[in-house]
C-alpha cells in the first residue's frame, strides 16, 4: 500500500494530490531559505495563522450568496486577504512602535488564530456549516480533495517555484547586507514584500495540505536542513527545494494509505527525517564530520606535544599523547624514543624555533598571522625563506 | 515631535558653489527616536580629493553616510550629487558598510560578494557573463585577495573580510567612494593594501570619503578632514582643519590619549 502511494498507483486522485504536494514542497523548501538566511523565519508562522478567519469569512459570505461555501479557491481568495492583513499588521507595529518583531508577531499570530477559531465556532452551528469541514485546514487532509482543488495547489506551487528562480539574486544579496543594496539604490522593501508575498503564497496554497498550524515547518526545515549540504546560496535553495518536494512526495503518499490520517503533520515529520539525516551526516556542517575533525585535530595536537617534549627531554604524562607516540612508532612500548621518533622531534623543534622567530619579527607579519602550532613553516614559506631565516637562527645556535 | 524637529533643522543655509562636489549635503538632521544623531549638517565634498570624517564614538559619523545614501531617512536636508539628486548618481557612487553589519556565516563566496557590486549593471535577469567574473577576479586582486575567490566568506579573517567589501566597491566602478571605518580593526598588511588601493582611486581622479578613527594616520592617508559630533565642528584641508583647536572642539574632554605628534 505505501509503496503503491509513494510510486502514484493509489488511483487518479491519490496521484494527483502526491505530485501536488510535492511541487508545493519544493516551493516551500526554497522560498523558505530567504526567510531563514534573511532572519525572518517566524515571520511565515505570523502569516499562516493570520490565514484562518479569512477562511471563516470567506466561508459565510460565500454562504450567504447563496453558493458553495466550500469552494477552494474562494477560501484561498479569503485566507490571502487576511494573511495580508496580518502581515501588514506585524510590519506596521515593527515599523511604528517600538515593539520588536518577535513581539509583533507573537500578538499578531495569536489574535488572528482566536478569531478564527470563534468563527469556525460560529460556523459550526450554522445549518449550512455543518459539512463544511474547515477543520481540515488546520492540519492538513488530502481525503476526499478535488481534481480542481489539486491542480489549484499544484499550478500555485510551480508558479512560487518559478518566481523565486527569478528573485533569486536580489532575495539573496537582501538577506546577506540590507543596508548595502539600499545604499546603491536597490528597494530593499519592495524586495522583501516580494519574499514575504511569496511566503504567504506558499501558505494560502499549502493551507488544503499542510494546514496552517504546520506550514511553517514546510517552509524551515528543507532551508535549515539544506544549509549542512553546501555553502552557497544557489545550491542551498535547490537542495531545500529537493527536501521539501521529498517531504511533500512522501508525507502526502503515506498519508493517503490510510483514511483520516493528517497529511500536514506527515509531511512534517518526514522533513524532519531529512532534516535529522543532514544534521547527523552532511560533510562539512554535519555533527558527525565535525566531531570526527575535532578529534583529528586534538590528535594533532597531542603528536605535536609529544615530540616537542621528546625533543627537550621533558615527560610525556598524557596517556593519549603516549598511545599516538607508540601508535606513529615514535616511541618503543617501554617508552623509549625510536630513531625516527628522535628524528622527528628535532624537526618539531627546529620547526617551532623558526617559527617563534617569525613571529616575534614585523617584517613577517603576513606568514606570521597563519601560525596556528601545527602548519609546518615549509607550507608558508619557500625553502629561500626558510633559510634566510635560518641565518638568523644559527648564531644563537640551534643544537 | 519629529516634525518639530525638522523645521528647527531646516532654516536656510549660505549656499556655496555645490555643483561641482561629488557630495553636497545641505542642512541634514537625522534622528533615532527623539535624540538626533546629527543635526543641521553641511557638508561640502572636494572632488579628486580623499577625506576623513572624524569624531568620538557616537557622533553620528556612520550616520552622516548612511544619511548620505538614503540607506537612513534623514528627518530634514538635502544631499546633492555633481549638482544633481542622489536617485540620478547612484550608479557613481560606491559604499563600503562596516565588516559588523553582517552575517559571515552566510553560504556565499568571496567571489559572489564581489559580483553583488555589480547588481545594478546585471539587473534582476541578467545573466553572470564571463566578462563579469575576469572584472570581479580582477577586483579582488586589487585587494590581494585574488587566492580566495572560491572561499566561504566565514572563513576569512576580519582584514581579509574587509579587503572583499572593499573590492565590492571597486567592482561598482564609481565616481565617489563611501567607506565606513575601512581600518577598524584589520591587521598592518590589510591597513596597508587598503589604504594603496584607495591612493590608487584618488591617482585616477576618484573621490573618496571615508570614516576614520585612527588619528595618528590621518596626516599620512588623507587630504581633508571633516570633524563632526552631532554638529559639524569645522571641515577643510588637513594643514589647516586638522589642529589641536578644532580636534579638542570635536572630542571635548575624551582627548586624553591623543597620540603625541598627531597634530602639529
Amino acid at each position: 500500500m505505501i509503496w503503491e502511494a509513494l510510486f502514484l498507483q493509489l488511483g487518479y486522485n491519490a496521484t494527483l494530490v502526491t505530485i501536488g504536494a510535492a511541487l508545493l514542497g519544493m516551493a516551500a523548501g526554497a522560498t523558505g531559505v530567504f526567510l531563514f538566511l534573511g532572519k525572518r523565519a517566524l515571520v511565515s508562522d505570523a502569516i499562516s495563522h493570520a490565514t484562518l478567519p479569512g477562511v471563516g469569512l470567506a466561508f459565510i459570505v460565500m454562504v450567504l450568496l447563496g453558493g458553495d461555501g466550500r469552494s477552494l479557491p474562494g477560501l484561498l481568495f479569503g485566507s490571502a486577504l487576511s494573511a495580508g492583513l496580518g502581515l501588514l499588521c506585524v510590519s506596521w507595529l515593527t515599523r511604528a512602535t517600538r515593539l520588536s518583531e518577535d513581539a509583533a508577531i507573537g500578538a499578531v499570530l495569536s489574535v488572528f488564530f482566536g478569531f478564527g477559531i470563534v468563527l469556525l465556532t460560529v460556523i459550526q452551528s450554522m445549518t449550512a456549516g455543518r459539512q463544511a469541514g474547515l477543520e481540515t485546514f488546520l492540519l492538513g487532509s488530502t481525503a476526499g480533495m478535488l481534481w480542481d482543488d489539486a491542480v489549484i495547489i499544484a499550478l500555485g506551487g510551480a508558479a512560487v517555484l518559478a518566481l523565486v528562480v527569478l528573485l533569486r539574486r536580489p532575495m539573496a544579496a537582501v538577506a546577506f547586507d540590507p543596508e548595502y543594496i539600499a545604499a546603491s539604490g536597490g528597494d530593499v522593501r519592495r524586495i522583501e514584500l516580494a519574499m514575504m508575498g511569496l511566503a504567504m503564497a506558499i501558505t494560502v496554497v499549502g493551507l488544503k495540505v499542510v494546514g496552517l498550524i504546520l506550514i511553517v515547518a514546510l517552509l524551515i526545515i528543507p532551508a535549515v536542513a539544506a544549509r549542512f549540504w553546501s555553502e552557497r546560496v544557489g545550491r542551498v535553495v535547490v537542495i531545500a527545494g529537493a527536501l521539501g518536494g521529498a517531504s511533500g512526495w512522501i508525507g502526502a503518499g503515506l498519508s493517503a494509505t490510510a483514511p483520516n490520517l493528517p497529511t500536514g503533520p506527515i509531511i512534517v515529520l518526514v522533513a524532519f527525517a531529512l532534516f535529522l539525516v543532514s544534521l547527523l551526516l552532511a560533510p562539512g556542517r554535519g555533527v558527525l564530520a565535525a566531531a570526527l575533525r575535532h578529534r583529528r585535530f586534538q590528535r594533532r595536537v597531542h603528536l605535536r606535544q609529544g615530540l616537542l617534549a621528546l625533543a627537550q627531554g621533558q615527560p610525556i604524562y598524557e596517556g593519549l599523547t603516549l598511545r599516538l607516540m607508540r601508535a606513529a612508532g615514535h616511541l618503543r612500548a617501554d617508552g623509549v624514543a625510536t630513531e625516527t621518533g628522535r628524528a622527528q622531534a628535532a624537526r618539531a623543534l627546529l620547526d617551532e624555533r623558526r617559527w617563534h622567530l617569525l613571529r616575534s619579527n614585523p617584517r613577517h607579519e603576513a606568514a606570521a598571522a597563519r601560525y596556528d602550532g601545527l602548519t609546518p613553516l615549509e607550507r608558508v614559506l619557500t625553502p629561500d625563506q626558510i633559510e634566510e631565516l635560518d641565518r638568523e637562527l644559527r648564531p644563537e645556535g640551534i643544537t | 515631535m519629529a516634525l518639530r524637529l525638522a523645521r528647527e533643522g531646516g532654516h536656510p543655509k549660505p549656499k556655496a558653489d555645490q555643483s561641482h562636489s561629488p557630495l553636497a549635503i545641505r542642512g541634514l538632521t537625522v534622528s533615532y527616536g527623539e535624540k538626533p544623531a546629527i543635526f543641521s549638517v553641511d557638508m561640502t565634498v572636494e572632488p579628486g580629493a580623499m577625506t576623513a570624517i572624524i569624531g568620538p564614538n557616537g557622533a553620528g559619523k556612520s550616520t552622516l553616510l548612511k544619511a548620505a545614501l538614503g540607506v537612513v531617512k534623514p528627518l530634514s536636508g538635502t544631499v546633492t550629487c555633481w549638482g544633481a539628486p542622489l536617485a540620478k548618481m547612484r550608479a557613481r557612487i560606491a559604499y563600503m558598510p562596516q565588516r559588523a553589519s553582517v552575517d559571515w556565516d552566510f553560504p556565499t563566496r568571496v567571489i559572489d560578494v564581489v559580483l553583488m557590486g555589480m547588481q545594478r549593471e546585471l539587473g534582476l535577469l541578467g545573466r553572470v557573463r564571463t566578462s563579469h567574473l575576469e572584472r570581479a577576479m580582477s577586483c579582488l586582486s586589487r585587494v590581494g585577495m585574488e587566492g580566495f575567490a572560491d572561499r566561504q566568506i566565514g572563513q576569512l579573517s576580519g582584514g581579509q573580510q574587509q579587503r572583499v567589501f572593499l573590492a565590492r566597491a571597486l567592482a561598482q566602478e564609481a565616481d565617489l567612494y563611501l567607506l565606513d571605518e575601512p581600518f577598524a580593526g584589520v591587521d598592518a598588511a590589510t591597513e596597508k593594501a587598503i589604504i594603496a588601493v584607495l591612493k590608487d582611486l584618488k591617482a585616477k581622479g576618484k573621490t573618496v570619503v571615508a570614516v576614520h578613527h585612527d588619528l595618528s594616520t590621518v596626516r599620512d592617508y588623507f587630504d581633508r578632514v571633516f570633524l563632526i559630533n552631532t554638529h559639524k565642528v569645522a571641515e577643510g584641508p588637513v594643514a589647516t582643519t586638522f589642529t589641536e583647536d578644532t580636534l579638542q572642539s570635536a572630542y571635548g574632554g575624551r582627548l586624553a590619549n591623543l597620540p603625541k605628534g598627531a597634530v602639529g
